[in-house]
Order: structure tokens, then sequence, then C-alpha cells
């Protein structure tokens, strides 16, 4: 063994196959950047409000409460698909109206229960917010999550 | 400690162990706020906390790896570093860097992109302070003595860094976003940090146990190697649900069982090292580290990742408290216990003692490991019964987490023995003088 796998053996094995790999996921990772582009998240054009709602998403720091597309905090409920769950994925005027109403009810007060904080955002900003959600579910995740629930 | 230089690694020590107080004292206040949610809530919601958690955690391991550079790259490269000043002046900057983020963060001045929220001035702050540290010690080891460890020391923290430029990317389209994210956040966990703890790992092993250095560093390339194959294209485990491909889902299965692979390797190695090295180090709680941090990182990264990596299975516990039990094992005994070894080791050499037993670092070494592991078993079970509840069954989240209760209970119970095992290693670290129990007789030392 010892003489088959020598220190500069084990080195050389071990740059030439980073390397490899490395190239590999890059090619993935070009062919992958395309397919985001062009299918998997062209079902809703990516509009200036869609955009501003992304940056009151980050603004606020919602994944470090929510997940989205299961990735943030698990402390509060999956909203990669709460668009679906409040069946209004097709109808911005209402996603627009159950979220402010829902965001202008935080936080609830109520005993025992998590606090969502409130945020103070404009009506321009909420709509957009609205819309980045509406964008976000309307993406092609795999048919993720198994269910509304999220 | 054989050159002046390597006390700076001693400041950075010191600064670690603040920020790694801070962090679990933050988590300890969050796991609280599961069990009594209208804590502070309109003070410091739980998103701020989990942000002051999450980001110390990051910054303090950092400090750790390039505080455990400063200290063996002099030793391995035989000279003093190129720079004391520089390595304080990077010190300084990440220090300033570190309380900037966290007042901004108290007053509502943050990004939004998980572990990356530090406001901009402070990204650059730490990408100058990189670019100090890379031109510092990549001097330090250009014009001395190259070692296998050295190198695997000097590739994982180059690549780490460079790969900090995707914190300033953050494409409008929130699948890019989330897929360059990931090109920071997995392959630093799951790449290029491996080689930072596999060389110290090496390091510690070549010091305590008198094994040959020829042997030592080619299994030290075996090791990197087996990460680094499968961490590389393991990336794919992140990609099965968030826009990407759909062939992801067989190459991240694939490639993710193999990244049990070098944890597993980690874990040999660190014993067979010391069942056949014959040296009596007298450091036996650095010994101790050594060997439990990378037996918990095989179950906590290996175990526990491989747990909910494949593809059919994750496609239920994504994002359930399974990921979170996941994260916390692998978290501390990858990177944080790792850490503890080298302070462990070094601590005892930079403030001018001889080694000694060091029975309280020991007992906080229980006391850690104890409580971070009743929470991955706790948070197993609580993301088993909400994998089933939510992802099968289909209620809701909230009336799920309702249920919860008694889990995240026994959560918060082991967060006090992790905080209180966090305090007394810091103690132990910084107050205790002398060996609080004598050894007993050797009978043959070096043999």
């Amino acid at each position: 063994m010892s003489e088959i796998l020598t220190k500069s053996r084990a080195r050389n094995v071990f740059y030439g196959g980073s390397l490899f790999f490395v190239v590999v996921f890059v090619a993935m990772t070009v062919h992958s950047h395309r397919y985001i582009v062009e299918t998997s998240t062209a079902g809703m054009p990516l509009t200036d409000e869609v955009r501003l709602g992304k940056h009151v998403w980050e603004r606020a720091s919602c994944i470090n409460c929510h997940t989205l597309h299961g990735e943030g905090a698990y402390f509060a409920p999956e909203v990669g698909n709460v668009m679906t769950r409040w069946g209004v994925l097709d109808d911005p005027e209402s996603a627009f109206e159950i979220l402010n109403g829902w965001m202008q009810a935080q936080p609830s007060g109520i005993e025992g229960r998590r606090q969502m904080p409130f945020f103070d955002l404009t009506e321009e900003e909420t709509r957009a917010l609205a819309e980045f959600l509406r964008w976000a579910d309307q993406t092609d995740t795999q048919n993720w999550p198994p269910n509304d629930a999220g | 400690m054989k050159y002046q230089s390597q006390k700076v690694a001693y400041a950075y020590f010191l600064v670690a162990m603040a920020l790694f107080a801070i962090q679990v004292l933050g988590g300890l206040l969050a796991g609280w706020i599961y069990i009594s949610p209208n804590t502070l809530s309109e003070l410091l919601p739980f998103n701020i906390i989990r942000m002051l958690h999450t980001n110390a955690l990051i910054v303090w391991l950092l400090l750790g790896f390039f505080g455990a550079a400063y200290y063996l790259v002099p030793e391995e490269s035989e000279r003093e570093l190129f720079s004391t000043k520089l390595a304080y002046i990077q010190l300084a900057i990440l220090v300033v860097g570190t309380l900037g983020a966290v007042v901004s963060y108290l007053v509502g001045i943050h990004g939004g992109r998980e572990f990356l929220e530090q406001p901009l001035w402070v990204k650059f702050g730490i990408l100058v302070a990189a670019v100090i540290f890379l031109v510092n010690i990549s001097l330090t080891v250009l014009a001395g003595r190259k070692t296998a460890i050295t190198n695997i020391l000097l590739m994982g923290l180059w690549l780490l860094c460079l790969l900090w430029v995707f914190a300033f990317i953050n494409p409008d389209n929130l699948s890019l976003d989330k897929m360059y994210w990931w090109f920071v956040v997995h392959l630093w966990v799951e790449a290029t940090w491996e080689l930072v703890m596999a060389a110290i790992l090496g390091y510690l092993m070549l010091k305590m146990t008198g094994v040959d250095r020829e042997v030592v560093e080619k299994w030290l390339y075996v090791i990197v190697a087996t990460a680094l194959f499968s961490g590389i294209l393991g990336t794919g485990h992140h990609f099965f649900w968030i826009g990407t491909p759909g062939y992801w889902q067989w190459i991240g299965s694939i490639f993710s069982v193999f990244e049990v692979i070098p944890f597993f390797a980690m874990m040999s190695f660190a014993f067979v090292m010391v069942w056949k090295g014959r040296k009596n180090h007298p450091n036996k709680a650095a010994l101790l580290w050594s060997l439990g941090a990378s037996t918990v990182a095989f179950f906590g990264a290996g175990v526990w990742g491989f747990l909910h990596t494949l593809h059919g299975v994750n496609f239920y516990t994504h994002g359930t408290q399974i990921t979170a039990a996941h994260g916390h094992l692998a978290f501390y005994g990858a990177y944080v216990a790792m850490n503890l070894a080298m302070f462990t080791y070094a601590m005892p050499q930079l403030r001018g003692r001889a080694p000694y037993n060091q029975v309280l670092n020991m007992a906080s070494f229980w006391l850690m490991t104890g409580g971070m592991c009743f929470m991955t078993f706790v948070l197993t079970f609580a993301g088993t019964i909400q994998t089933h509840m939510q992802r099968i069954v289909g209620d809701y989240y909230m009336e799920v987490q309702d249920q919860l209760g008694l889990f995240y209970m026994m959560r918060f119970g082991a967060g006090v023995a992790v905080v209180l095992g966090a305090l007394l290693f810091i103690y132990s670290q910084l107050v205790v003088r002398r060996e609080l129990i004598a050894p007993g007789p050797v009978t043959t030392p070096g043999e």
C-alpha cells in the first residue's frame, strides 16, 4: 500500500481530481444559470416591481424567521408557496389585499403565540412584496413543497 | 512557542472566545423565544437575534482559523511571520466590522441574504482583511519550508477568501441568487473549511502523537481529496428545489453520500494516529478535543447529513427541524470543536505555561458535547413529527409547531448545558493557572 500510494501520488491525485470536479461543476453551473433564466423562472416576467419586492424582502430580513423554497430560519411558515396557500396565485389585487391585511395586523400580541414584527411599508412596497412572492411561487421547483401546507 | 510572532494568535483567540460567548447566549435567547414567544418581540425580534447568533458563529470560527494559521504556519515554515503588524491591523479591521455589524443589526440596518446580512461596508472590510491575511501568510510560507499542512491550509484559506466574492453578487432573480449564495455557504462549510479543518487536525496529530510526518501528510492529501471530490458536486444537494434543473437530484444525492467519507476518514485518521503514536503528550484536553471534534463531525456532518440528503427523503424533510438538528451538530463537531481543540493546544504555550491536564476544560468538553448531542436528538424527533404532520398529512405550519412545545423545552435545557460548557471552557482557558488534579505516576514517558 505505502509503495503504491506515496505522498506525492496522493498530492497529485488531490490536485488533478479537484481540478476535474471544478471544471464539471462550472459547466453544470453555466447550464443551470441558463435553465433558471430561460425555463424555471420564466413563468412570470421579472419586472421592476418584483425586483423592488425582493429588496423589501431582504431589507426586512424575512429569511431569518421564514423559509423561502425551504431555505431560511424554520421559525415561521414557508412563503415560497404562500400565494398558492391563499389561493391568489393568479390574482395580484387579492394577493396585495391579503398580504397587506396580514402585515397591518402584526404583531398580534397574543400571549404564547410567535410574534411577527410590524414593518412600516408603503403601499407600493407591500404591492411589490406581494408580486415578488407571486413570482417566487411561479418558479418551477420540481414540485416542491409536497403540499400547500408548505 | 518557538517563534515570537506566533503570539498574534493569542489576540485572535481572545476575540474569537468573546464572540463565542455572544453566539451561544444569542442561541439560548432564541431557544427561549420558542418557548415564550412574546419575549422581547417588539424590542429585539427573533430575526435580529438569529442574525447575531449565526453571524457571531461564522466570524468567530473564521477568527479561530486565522489565529490557528498564524500559530501553526511559523512552526511549519520554520520562520517568523512576514509581519505581525499586518496581522494586528487585520484583526482590528475585523473587530471594527463585527462591532459595526452588531450595532447596525440592532438598529435594523442589514441585508436579507441568510448569513450574509452584513452591511456592504462590513463586507468590504472583510474582503480587505482577507487580502491582508492572504498576503501575510503566503509570503511567510513562500519564504520558508513548504509542508503538506501549509499547502492544504493555504489552499483552503485562499479558496474560501476567493469564494467571498460571491457575497457581493446578488442577482435580482431569486433562483440565481440562491444558486450563487450556495457558492459561499456550501463551498465554505462542505469544501474549503474542510481543508482548513484537516490541516489543523493534521498539525495537532503531528504535534501530539509523534507519528511520522510523511505518514500524516500522505493521509491528509487522501482526506482532502475525498473532501473536494465529493463536496464540489455535493453542492447539488442544495439545488433540488430552488429552480435548478432536475438532474441535480441525482448528482446531489450521489455525491453528497460520498461527503460522509472525508469525515469518516478524519475520525479514523485521528484515532489511528493516537493509537500508533508513542508520545505521551501532557495536554490531554487538546487530545480529547481533537478526537471529539473528528468524531462529532462524523456524526453531525456525516451521519446527520446523510439522514436527509437523498432527494427522495429531502423532498419531505427540506426546511424542517431536521435541518436545524443537522446544522447544529455539524457546525459544533467540525468547526467549533476543532477550533476549541486548537485553542486548547495553543493557549498554554501562548500564555507561557507548561501544558497541564486541564480538568475543567475536559469537563467543558463533555458538558458542551453532551448538550449539543441532546439538542440534536430532540430536534431530530421534532423534525420527524413535523415532517409527518406537515409534509405528509398536510397540517398547517403553526398547528404543527404548537405540537412540538415539549421538544423545544428540552432543546432549551440542552442549550443551557452548552452555554455553561462554553463559559466553563473560556474560564478554564483564561483563569485557571495550574493543575487542579495532580497527574498520576507516569510509568514510561515517551514510550
